[in-house]
């Protein structure tokens, strides 16, 4: 086990073996990011993954090319041009197929992928067979081996974010432009294709240059995940993408520093782990989007009405009771509550207990009576009142009504203005003066049992 | 034979400068896969009109629509927008596309949508400016949707999400608008608002086409209307062409199911 004091040094960037790794996969976190953020919104991700795999025939051929040119074959950025080069043909060759024949996307894809990745596998095969071919070398860039990576590797990441930053705050309404309609765009005479090409030409960058560090086949997870979860973070655009670099960056540092100390494991294999546990956490728990936080919002609304209508069904219980002038505060029957509304016994029950717990209602006599508090009355009398000036505003107003009604709103009045309340609250005098006995409801309330 | 019938040009009159013309088709179709979906067709529209293009599912509306903006190819014909061709008067030409046409998931609120059609006037890298924004939330105003300016646009009901592709052409202050399909899934006091801001467009000189769907609005809500099935049946002022012997050359048989909505709007006239 190693000790805490080396994962701190990892982690810290002061371990002179890791600290180039760290660092590289760091960045190239933050720009895979970045890009998956647009790739994922103009719905390309697997065009992305059609590409990585896409890869791996332009790694061999450029190593025998390399070779025959008369070098050792193993200048990284050779390999890597020929990487690009037979990645963005495999995306043409995508679009042919969807485009001249009647095969959809998602076959052109899968043809495509397989068909390239058994030539780079037949490539890096043939490449044994040669003198100078240690095609352990090359078998990297299918799994990633940070181990082998070296400056250039640096150099390289770095364009590559820097490009990929520069590009995406110059382009960010373009790109979001284009990924939202691109009809419109098309329709405002923006080069649709053109921009989509620069942004294939900058996942192919970001794809290329983390051959190394992730490997070719888990290049896309770095891609995607990262924006996914970001997504469950927030409702706009700029923020998701910062968080996707972010969550990308966080995962580059962390599993590299992690893989450090578990050299068996394909450092591309933990890299991916750490994005997917954030993906994971962001999916229960993200702000926005997260599903616990969803379910979470939604019982707590339904506690909350849950009380507003015990509350105001005792509140009309009572005022249906009285015989005039004050309302007489007096414990109201169980029966009698739970023949008001469609609720079970159960969840009036604990409705009742979460009203005690707030101070409400007094504790549920031997009768099984409730008692509302002087809190709980005063409470009840304002839900009420709001219910009832809600309801006529709807009935009165029903060409604006629905953008203005605020049922949470302390007092109708903030959302209203003082006038219209008065307004509303002189008609409903009108329903009440016919007599006492008319209930103050705009709508017929019908009495309990 | 020509089958196409139009309201005849006043012969005194002489030929309005082709500058004036908001927008004229000449021999235009459109094919797939050597399918044609419209062919021939030949019309002018004056400037300052509310034109309605009316038709059966599959006549093509969308598809003339498309082909105006160069958003699909063309087999043959030319459009020209004001005398030149669409390209040269882009920044005059305001669209509204259906609603199916996006993704109403995407991290975008109903201003960012709005403003997006100002990114013509910032022109490239530049971001969004404090102008671009104010007058996105003058547009958003104007169609009823000042309180969801910062709504995330699946919070929006179908009706304001179509309010908001409304907004968006209306910030592109253009002098002639194509509306795909306006009033699809828009509740009646929606329309009722939509049509107003139509109306209040045409008063300030501006021209729009609107694919309608509903017939029985169309001598209501239209001054000039364009019957097409694959081909122009008719094009003219509303009250000229829009027939029963015209509805029926549109719709043919399926207007079985139409004809009382289209015998009450002739008796009603």
């Amino acid at each position: 086990m190693p000790e805490l004091s080396d994962i701190w040094n990892v982690l810290l960037l002061r371990d002179y073996n890791t600290r180039l790794v760290v660092i590289c996969t760091m960045l190239l976190g933050c720009a895979c990011g970045l890009m998956g953020g647009f790739l994922l919104l103009r719905k390309r991700s697997l065009m992305g993954d059609t590409l990585s795999h896409a890869t791996l025939p332009g790694v061999g051929l450029a190593f025998m090319l390399a070779v025959a040119l008369g070098g050792d074959g193993k200048s990284l950025p050779f390999l890597l041009a020929g990487a690009a080069v037979t990645g963005v043909v495999g995306c043409w060759a995508v679009l042919l197929i969807r485009n001249h024949t009647r095969i959809k996307d998602d076959a052109a894809m899968g043809i495509v992928m397989s068909v390239f990745f058994g030539a780079g596998v037949a490539v890096l095969g043939l490449i044994q067979t040669m003198p100078e071919g240690s095609a352990a070398g090359l078998e990297s860039f299918i799994y990633g081996k940070t181990a082998s990576m070296v400056a250039s590797d640096f150099k390289i990441l770095v364009s590559v974010t820097v490009c990929v930053l520069i590009c995406s705050l110059l382009l960010f309404k373009e790109f979001r432009l284009l990924c939202f309609d691109e009809t419109f765009a098309a329709a405002l005479g923006w080069p649709v294709k053109c921009l989509d090409v620069l942004l294939l030409a900058l996942v192919t960058a970001v794809t290329v240059a983390g051959l190394q560090a992730v490997g070719l086949i888990l290049i896309i997870a770095f891609l995607i995940t990262p924006a996914a979860a970001a997504r469950f973070w927030t409702n706009q655009l700029d923020r998701m993408l910062l968080l996707s670099a972010l969550i990308g960056g966080a995962s580059g540092w962390l599993g590299a520093s992690l893989s450090a100390f578990f050299p068996r494991l394909p450092a591309g294999a933990v890299i991916v782990l750490v994005a997917a546990v954030c993906f994971i956490v962001s999916m229960l728990v993200g702000t926005e989007r997260g599903v616990l936080i969803r379910y979470l919002r939604q019982a707590q609304l339904k506690d909350r009405i849950g009380r507003q209508h015990l509350l105001r069904a005792l509140y009309e219980i009572l005022e249906a009771g009285r015989l005039d002038g004050e309302l007489t505060l007096r414990a109201v029957p169980f029966r009698q509550i739970r023949g008001r509304r469609t609720w079970s016994d159960a969840r009036l029950r604990d409705t009742i207990r979460r009203a005690y717990n707030e101070g409400l209602v007094e504790a549920p006599t031997r009768d099984d009576s409730i008692l509302l508090t002087e809190a709980g009355l005063a409470e009840a009398a304002r839900l009420t009142r709001n219910h009832r000036l809600w309801e006529l505003y709807l009935i009165e107003y029903a060409d604006v009504a629905t953008s203005r009604v605020d049922r949470d709103a302390d007092r109708v009045e903030h959302v209203l203005g003082e006038e219209m309340v008065a307004r509303l609250e002189s008609k409903l005098q009108t329903y009440r003066s016919a007599g006492s006995l008319v209930p103050r409801s705009p709508h017929p309330i019908i009495p309990g049992d | 034979m020509n089958t196409v019938s139009r309201a005849a040009p006043p012969e005194t009159e002489p030929s309005p400068d082709p500058k004036r013309v908001p927008l004229t088709i000449r021999d235009l179709t459109v094919a797939y896969h050597r399918k044609p979906v419209i062919w021939d067709i030949d019309l002018s529209i004056p400037e300052g009109k509310l034109v309605s293009i009316v038709g059966p599912n599959g006549a093509g509306k969308s598809t003339l629509i498309k082909a105006c903006l160069n958003l699909i190819p063309r087999s043959s014909g030319e459009v020209m927008i004001y005398g030149q061709p669409y390209e040269k008067e882009r920044k005059r030409v305001g669209y509204v596309p259906q609603r199916e046409s996006v993704d109403w998931d995407f991290p975008v609120s109903a201003l960012d949508v709005v403003a997006m059609g100002t990114y013509g006037q910032l022109g490239w890298f530049r971001r969004v400016s404090r102008r671009s924004k104010a007058l996105s939330m003058q547009a958003l105003d104007r169609v009823g949707l000042a309180d969801y300016a910062h709504r995330q646009i699946s919070q929006l009901s179908g009706g304001q999400q179509q309010r908001t592709f409304l907004a968006r052409a209306l910030v592109q202050d253009a002098d002639i608008y194509f509306m795909d399909e306006p009033f699809a899934a828009v509740d009646a006091a929606t329309e009722r608002a939509i049509v107003e801001l139509l109306k209040e467009l045409q008063k300030r000189g501006k021209t729009v086409l609107v694919v309608h769907h509903d017939l029985a609005t169309v001598p209501q809500y239209f001054d000039w209307t364009v019957l097409l099935n694959m081909r122009v049946v008719a094009v003219g002022p509303t009250e000229e062409v829009f027939t029963q012997e015209n509805l029926r050359r549109t719709y043919g048989g399926k207007l079985t199911l139409l004809t009382q909505a289209a015998n009450e709007v002739l008796r009603s006239r």
